[in-house]
Parts: C-alpha cells; sequence; structure tokens
C-alpha cells in the first residue's frame, strides 16, 4: 500500500490573548496508507480538528512538513504552502455547509463548474454522485427544504463528485440522529469501498471510530498517546487516558508490598495477580468492568454493595479496599445484594499511580 | 384639491422632490458600497486594530446628523469654512476648493451618518455565518476570489439590501443635514421644504395646509421605498447560522495590509474625529471665525449657555421629554409585546402594525400629523405646549421599545412561568415576581434606546416646539441660526458628552445582562 497522507513533525502553535501561546498540534508524525479509513479520535481540546485543518490547508502548520498523495502542500522549512483549493481533497463537515442559496443540483455540480467541465459531463457526474448518495429526485430542491440526514448527504455527494482520492470528514456524523448515524457510517463505508478513496474521520465517539477505521490515532492536549488497530488500542492501551477513553473501565489503586499486590485501604487480604517487572510501590491497575469474575468460590473475597438490573446486563458495585469496582456480568450470573462473593481480575493493565497535573491541563484547553 | 395640484405642480416643490431623490440615491449606493467594504475589512480580513476601529464606526451611528452637518458647515463653508481658508492661503487659490453647501456636500455628509446602517448589518451577518460554507467551497476548488463572489456575497445579500434600504428610507426623511447645509443655497428637500412652509408661514394654518399636502409626496415617495423593502425582504433570507462557531479564516491582506489600514484610519479620523474635534474646538473660541488656537479659546461660551435661561430650560425640557417619552414608551412597550406574544388575541396584528408603523412615516410628516390632530380638532388643543412634542416621541419611538420588549419576552422561555403558575402562582403574580424580573435588563436596555435618540431628535421637535418648549437640538439648532455658532458648538459638545455617557451606560448594561 502507497503512503497517501504523510506528516512530519508537524506543529501547530496558536496566540491567544488571554491563555498566550497554546501547542494545539505538538510533532505530530503519522501515515496514511491508501485505500485506509483512519480516525483522529480525543476529547475536545485534543488537537484532531486543528490537524485535519492543517491536511486540508484552512491552516498553515508552525513546523514540520505534510505530504499528499506523495505531493508536498506543507512545509516549513521550503516555505511552502498551497492553498485548500489546489490540494485536490474532497471534504464533509460536521454543520453540512451546504450552501442555502443554491439548489442541491448547484451545490453539487460546483466543484465541477470551479474545474471548468463541459455540462454535459457535469450532468452525468452529478447524477451518479446524486444516485450513490440516495439523493435522486432531489436536483431541484433547496437544501432548507431537506431533514438534517439528506444535507449530510449532499454534502457527501459534493465531496464525492470529482473523485478525490483523499476524502476528510470532520465530526460528519455528530449533528445527526443516533438511528441515522448508524445508517449513515454504513454508507460512507460503502461508498470508501465502492470509490477506493482514502479516510481520515475525526471524531470524538468512540463506538464510531471503532466501528469504521482501520486504524485510529488518540490523541489527548495537543499530543499523539497512541497509533494502532481497533482490537490493540482496546486491549492494549498505553495508558490510562486512552483505557479510559475507549469502552468502560475500572481503576483499581494498589499498593505493592512484599512481592504482593493490595487494594488501597485493604493490607490484609492480597490480589492474585502476577506482578510486572519495574512497577513503583503505589500503581494503577485497570480493567473492563466486564472482564472481571465473579464467583462463589476463589479470588478476592468480598459481598456485592449494590447491584443494578440493566438491559443487557446486571451491574454489580463490589467493595476493594476503600474503592468501589464497577463489575458487569450476563444476567445468568446472580447475586443477591449483601451477599458474599469473589472476583477475579483476569489480565489487567499496570499504570503508574495518579497524576493530578494532566487533568488541570486538560481541563485548561477545553476552556478555549 | 385645489391646493394639492397647486403644491405639487410648484416648480420649488418639484425640484424639492427631485433633490430628495437624488440625494437618496446617491447616499444608498454610495453608503451601501462603503459599509459593504469596511465591513469585510472588518469581518473578513486580517487588518489590525480591529476592535478599536469597530467600535469608532459605531460612532456616527450615535452621533447627531444635524452637528455633524454643523462641524463641515465650519469646515467648508464656501465662505470663509475654516479649512477651506486655510486652504487658500496656503495653496494660494482664488476660490474656496470645497463647498459643502451643495447637494455633494449633503450626499457626502449623509454617507458618513447613515453607512453604518450598512456596515452593522453586513459586518454581524459575516460573524453568524458558518465558516464551514466558505471552506468546503475551497475544498471544493474555488479560489478566494470565487469564494467571495459565488457563496460569500450571495449569502449576505439579505443583509446588505436591508441595510441598504434603511439607508434609503432615513435619507428620504432625514431633516437635519439638508437643513443645515442647504437652507443658505436654497437647496431644498422635501423635509425641508415642508419645515421651511410651516415655519416661515409662523403657524398660520394656510402654511400647515400646505405643508400637509407636501407631507403626502413625502409619504408617497417613502412608501414606494418601503414596498420595495418589503419585496426584497420577504424574497430573501437563509438560514446560514449553524454548527459550532469556528474562527473564520481570516484572508491575508499581506502587503495591502498597511495601506488598507491607513485608509480605514484616514476614513475614520475624516468623518468621525474632524468634526467632532472641530464642535469641541469652536465651542471654545471666542468669535467665530477667530483662528483656533490656544490664544483665542476661552471658556465663556460654556458659562454663556449655563447661565442662559432658554438654554437652560432646553436641556431640562429635553431631559424630561426623553425620560418621560423612554418611560412610557417602555411599559406600553412590554405591555403590547406580552399581549402580542403571550395572550395572543384576536386581532393582534393589528395592534402590532399600529405601533410599528410610525416609525416608517418620517418625522416631518408625524409631526404634520401631530399639528394637525392635537391643535384643537379633537377638541384638546396642545398646540406650543410640552405635551404635543411628547406625543409626537412616543408615536416615533413606541416601536422601538415593542421591538425590544418582543425579543427580550422571547428569551424567557413561557415554561418559566407555567411553572410559576403550576406553583400556585395566579397569572398577574407569575408576570410580576417572574417574568418582569427577567426581562428586566431588556427593559433598561429599551428605554436607553429611546432616551437616546429623543434627546438628540431634531427633525419633530423644529416642527412642533413653542416659546418655551424648545429642546436641545431645537436649541443648538436656533443659536446656530441665529448665528452664535460658538455657543451653538458649546451645547452641541455638552450633548455629545450627555449622549456618550449614556451609550457606555447601555453598552455595560447590556453586557451584564443575564442569559435566560
Amino acid at each position: 500500500m502507497a503512503d497517501q497522507v504523510v506528516l512530519r513533525h508537524v506543529t501547530k502553535q496558536f496566540t491567544t490573548r488571554t491563555l498566550g501561546t497554546i501547542t494545539a498540534v505538538n510533532d505530530f508524525n503519522l501515515t496514511v496508507y491508501e485505500g485506509e479509513c483512519f480516525s483522529f479520535l480525543g476529547p475536545s481540546g485534543c488537537g484532531k480538528t486543528t490537524t485535519l485543518r492543517l491536511i486540508a490547508g484552512f491552516e498553515d502548520l508552525t513546523d514540520g512538513e505534510i505530504e499528499l498523495c506523495g505531493r508536498l502542500v506543507s512545509s516549513k522549512e521550503k516555505n511552502l504552502y498551497v492553498p485548500p483549493e489546489e490540494r485536490g481533497l474532497g471534504m464533509v463537515f460536521q454543520a453540512f455547509a451546504v450552501w442555502p442559496h443554491m439548489i442541491v443540483f448547484d451545490n453539487v455540480a460546483f466543484p465541477l463548474k470551479i474545474q471548468g467541465i463541459n455540462k454535459h459531463d457535469i450532468q452525468k457526474k452529478v447524477k451518479e454522485a446524486l444516485r450513490n448518495t440516495s439523493l435522486d429526485g432531489f436536483e431541484s430542491a433547496y437544501p432548507s427544504d431537506l431533514s438534517g440526514g439528506q444535507q449530510q448527504r449532499i454534502a457527501l455527494a459534493r465531496a464525492i463528485v470529482t473523485n478525490p482520492k483523499v476524502m476528510l470528514l470532520d465530526e460528519p456524523l455528530s449533528n445527526l440522529d443516533p438511528k441515522l448515524r448508524e445508517t449513515m457510517r454504513f454508507e460512507i463505508k460503502e461508498l470508501q469501498r465502492k470509490f477506493n478513496f482514502t479516510v481520515i474521520f475525526v471524531t470524538h465517539d468512540q463506538s464510531e471510530a471503532m466501528a469504521i477505521s482501520d486504524r485510529m490515532m488518540v490523541c489527548d492536549m495537543g499530543n499523539i498517546i497512541q497509533i494502532d488497530t481497533p482490537i490493540n488500542l482496546y486491549n492494549r492501551p498505553v495508558n490510562r487516558f486512552v483505557h479510559s477513553f475507549l469502552g468502560e473501565s475500572t481503576f483499581i489503586n494498589v499498593i505493592i508490598q512484599d512481592g504482593k499486590v493490595y487494594a488501597k485501604g485493604n493490607m490484609e487480604q492480597a490480589l492474585d495477580i502476577p506482578i510486572p517487572p519495574d512497577v513503583d510501590r503505589e500503581m494503577v491497575i485497570a480493567t473492563r468492568p466486564n472482564a472481571i469474575e465473579l464467583t462463589r468460590n476463589r479470588g478476592y473475597k468480598t459481598r456485592i454493595e449494590k447491584r443494578t438490573f440493566l438491559p443487557d446486563i446486571t451491574e454489580y458495585l463490589v467493595p476493594m479496599g476503600d474503592q468501589l469496582l464497577k463489575v458487569q456480568t450476563p444476567h445468568r450470573i446472580k447475586f443477591t445484594q449483601g451477599e458474599e462473593c469473589y472476583i477475579n481480575l483476569v489480565n489487567p493493565m499496570w499504570y503508574p499511580a495518579e497524576d493530578k497535573e494532566l487533568e488541570t491541563e486538560r481541563l485548561r484547553r477545553q476552556l478555549i | 384639491m385645489k391646493l394639492f395640484t397647486s403644491v405639487m405642480t410648484n416648480k420649488h416643490n418639484l425640484a424639492a422632490m427631485w433633490n430628495t431623490i437624488k440625494i437618496a440615491f446617491w447616499v444608498t449606493i454610495c453608503g451601501t458600497l462603503m459599509g459593504l467594504f469596511y465591513a469585510w475589512l472588518l469581518g473578513r480580513s486580517d487588518i489590525p486594530c480591529k476592535g478599536l476601529m469597530r467600535a469608532l464606526f459605531h460612532i456616527p451611528y450615535m452621533f447627531p446628523p444635524f452637528i455633524g452637518a454643523m462641524a463641515w458647515d465650519i469646515l467648508f463653508s464656501g465662505r470663509g469654512g475654516y479649512l477651506n481658508t486655510w486652504l487658500m492661503k496656503t495653496f494660494n487659490l482664488p476660490r474656496a476648493p470645497f463647498n459643502i453647501n451643495s447637494l455633494g456636500g449633503i450626499i457626502f455628509v449623509e454617507i458618513s451618518y447613515f453607512f453604518p446602517f450598512v456596515f452593522m448589518q453586513v459586518v454581524s451577518a459575516l460573524e453568524r455565518m458558518d465558516p464551514t460554507l466558505e471552506e468546503s467551497a475551497r475544498i471544493a476548488g474555488a479560489s478566494q476570489g470565487t469564494v467571495i463572489r459565488k457563496i460569500t456575497l450571495p449569502l449576505v445579500t439579505p443583509a446588505i439590501s436591508a441595510g441598504a434600504l434603511l439607508i434609503l428610507i432615513s435619507s428620504l426623511a432625514h431633516f437635519g443635514v439638508p437643513s443645515i447645509l442647504g437652507f443658505s443655497k436654497n437647496i431644498y428637500t422635501l423635509p425641508t421644504m415642508i419645515y421651511a412652509l410651516i415655519s416661515r408661514s409662523s403657524g398660520s394654518f394656510e402654511g400647515i395646509r400646505q405643508g400637509a399636502a407636501l407631507s403626502i409626496m413625502l409619504i408617497a415617495v417613502v412608501g414606494i421605498a418601503l414596498i420595495i423593502q418589503k419585496k426584497v425582504l420577504s424574497s430573501g433570507g437563509y438560514d446560514i447560522i449553524k454548527g459550532k462557531s469556528m474562527r473564520p479564516t481570516l484572508i491575508k491582506l499581506r502587503g495591502a495590509k498597511y495601506p488598507l489600514l491607513i485608509i480605514s484610519t484616514l476614513t475614520l479620523v475624516i468623518i468621525v474625529l474632524m468634526p467632532l474635534v472641530t464642535i469641541f474646538l469652536v465651542a471654545m473660541v471666542r468669535a467665530y471665525g477667530l483662528p483656533l488656537i490656544p490664544k483665542n479659546f476661552t471658556f465663556k461660551n460654556y458659562s454663556k449657555i449655563f447661565t442662559s435661561k432658554a438654554t437652560l430650560d432646553s436641556i431640562k425640557n429635553s431631559l424630561f421629554l426623553s425620560v418621560t417619552a423612554g418611560l412610557l414608551c417602555m411599559f406600553l412597550g412590554v405591555m403590547i409585546a406580552y399581549v402580542v406574544n403571550r395572550i395572543k388575541p384576536k386581532g393582534k396584528g393589528i395592534l402590532e402594525l399600529l405601533s410599528v408603523l410610525p416609525y416608517s412615516i418620517p418625522g416631518t410628516v408625524l409631526a404634520v400629523g401631530v399639528i394637525l390632530t392635537w391643535s384643537g380638532s379633537l377638541g384638546i388643543n396642545l398646540y406650543n405646549t410640552i405635551w404635543i412634542i411628547l406625543v409626537a416621541y412616543l408615536a416615533r419611538y413606541l416601536s422601538f421599545s415593542m421591538e425590544s420588549a418582543s425579543a427580550s419576552l422571547q428569551q424567557v422561555h413561557s415554561s418559566l412561568e407555567e411553572a410559576a403558575r403550576a406553583c400556585g402562582a395566579s397569572h398577574t403574580e407569575s408576570l410580576i415576581d417572574i417574568t418582569l424580573p427577567l426581562i428586566r435588563p431588556g427593559m433598561i436596555a429599551g428605554f436607553f434606546l429611546i432616551f437616546l435618540p429623543a434627546m438628540r431628535e431634531l427633525t419633530t421637535s423644529v416642527l412642533l416646539y413653542g416659546p418655551y418648549t424648545r429642546t436641545l437640538g431645537v436649541q443648538v439648532y436656533s443659536l446656530r441660526e441665529a448665528g452664535m455658532i460658538p455657543q451653538a458648538s458649546a451645547l452641541a459638545s455638552v450633548a455629545i458628552i450627555i449622549i456618550t455617557i449614556c451609550n457606555a451606560l447601555i453598552t455595560e448594561i447590556t453586557k451584564s445582562r443575564k442569559g435566560v
């Protein structure tokens, strides 16, 4: 697979009057391959949208370089900046951005008209783009007469009509209702398969990202935290942040003493898990509520504090040391409130103890 | 009817109508272009000092145009305007290079006071516009210029036409500038002609009748403009406010940045600073015509106006009128808005129309109407009393308060009131305890919205004042007419200071307004 989008040491800084200089994107290095669906995932203020806008050319970078389909489009060193209209990309925005003063046909035909293509071909290509986005019949409607989902389809049709190699999607589904979101997700995937373009998809919705992506990048506070396939990101997150960002997490503060692991607040009963090399005295172990075993015979002895019956699972709150663990089981595993039980942690991840400063910085950035 | 035809065919009156239309035409065209250009410059380019410039561009909006016209007259009057004399001396010119007492002069001064209508409309449209609308056109391959032409301009067209029509109607009905700059050269427009007819006949019925006939002509002209407005405004209007707000990509002016900055600064200096400084300087000069140097400065003009009973009375009258009109309009406005928005009785449309209608009627025509109605024909004669001016102010400004009250009422969701009713409060109790406190900031802002223009009002008061009921505007106007220009300037500067303070207050109040 050929490299399609390459970022080398890309950095973007903004200067704001109230907060001084903010590094929105800090030394990003990444390669997106041809035909790949690649997601940027992270909380707001993490730098994902800025990165996309750097690729699109709406922002000029502070340092580094960007290559699109083998062509250098932004480079600090060579003082090169190609404006967005010359980058040959397709892009879909969160707020649809369909032009309210043009009918559907003109919206979709706009990029072709700019290219100076003859009328006959425009007719043909627009028709096809509208058919591919199930919009046939709406050619002469104004966007304001259509629903949100249809408006987003116009934006999609407009983006695919020039047959671009790279498609940038900036949270394209977050203005739609949940049901429609799933359909559109599927349709985007279909279009990608059909036209074989490369997709870069920005989202803050983890399940959306996991469902659609071949690989994804999780970033936080302007830094790339991890780039990997959805499965690896879920099973082997590099830090607590990624762990809690993808799926539900249960964190347990533990103390290691005399080669044994104790949950904080209970130094009498050790946990039966192997200790990895290089651990501090205080650590955090992380697992998923559905990966904790709840039994009646062996493991860490405790009791059920609270039971909640939910649509697909039963959720228990179980004390461990001075903390309450959330445990999720299928309905067939039944415990009653107050009942004695044993829990086992299966293959937990180990992380250093909490870092308060990081949290403050994250909050500060979200305020921008 | 005979009177009407004689007025209609009178050559002077036709000339006045023609002038009115010519002035309005050019003011609208040039004012719109100017407003558009600066709106784009401040809304979409990376020109520095934006905040400051924006604040300065708002000044012409609150500054009474007739005081500006006075300043321009002082500077560029064909006979011995300060700058004209200076230019003649410096460059050895045989005659004055500029003559502000001309159609061109009137057009120029009106442009400088009316272009903010378009400027403010378009700036706010550009600000509310979703930047991704433009960005998606860039991605589609359109260059910056094409984006402006094909996307940005069509999207702000409704804002442009709304502003342009506001300029057109304001200019058609405008009295201050053409009267100050035109009378000395016998240049009349319809509003100034009406004034001349009525004041010359010193209140006799014949003058009023002729004025009334002429008013119908003016109404016809404005009416046509209003019909166009209605047509244009109902056809446009897109929903361009969407999505998360993001900084729009600013257009880099590169090399043109500093030349454009200099041009904008110059414009500001010329249309804002120069008239202002002139008024304050002339207010201090010992005798009109002396050079404006510290040697000739004195505070005597100020002490004169503050000891003259007529002037003090005019300030008192204006304060009384503005505060009363402000308070009455505010309460009436809230009441009408409440009835229209919440109780929704049958025929609310008529109520709404009646309270908004006077705004589109030119002030001169309104004054003539008020004279005809309230000088005895209804059994009450208010002519020459302060009450007749109050009636005119109420009619003129009620629509302002209606609108601001409606806007703040709409922000208070009716569920808040319903919640109070559910807690056992009666209709009246919930209104007093819930709705009124929530719209109070809006009401205060609404008060100033009337207080400010009423303080500087000239058009209607100049037709309605009696010997003891001069207003601030009228007093400035008559001091100037009487040739006491330094005193007129001193009083004008006092008016400017009052207006500036109140404007600062209103900004502060609207800023601290709580979101509901």
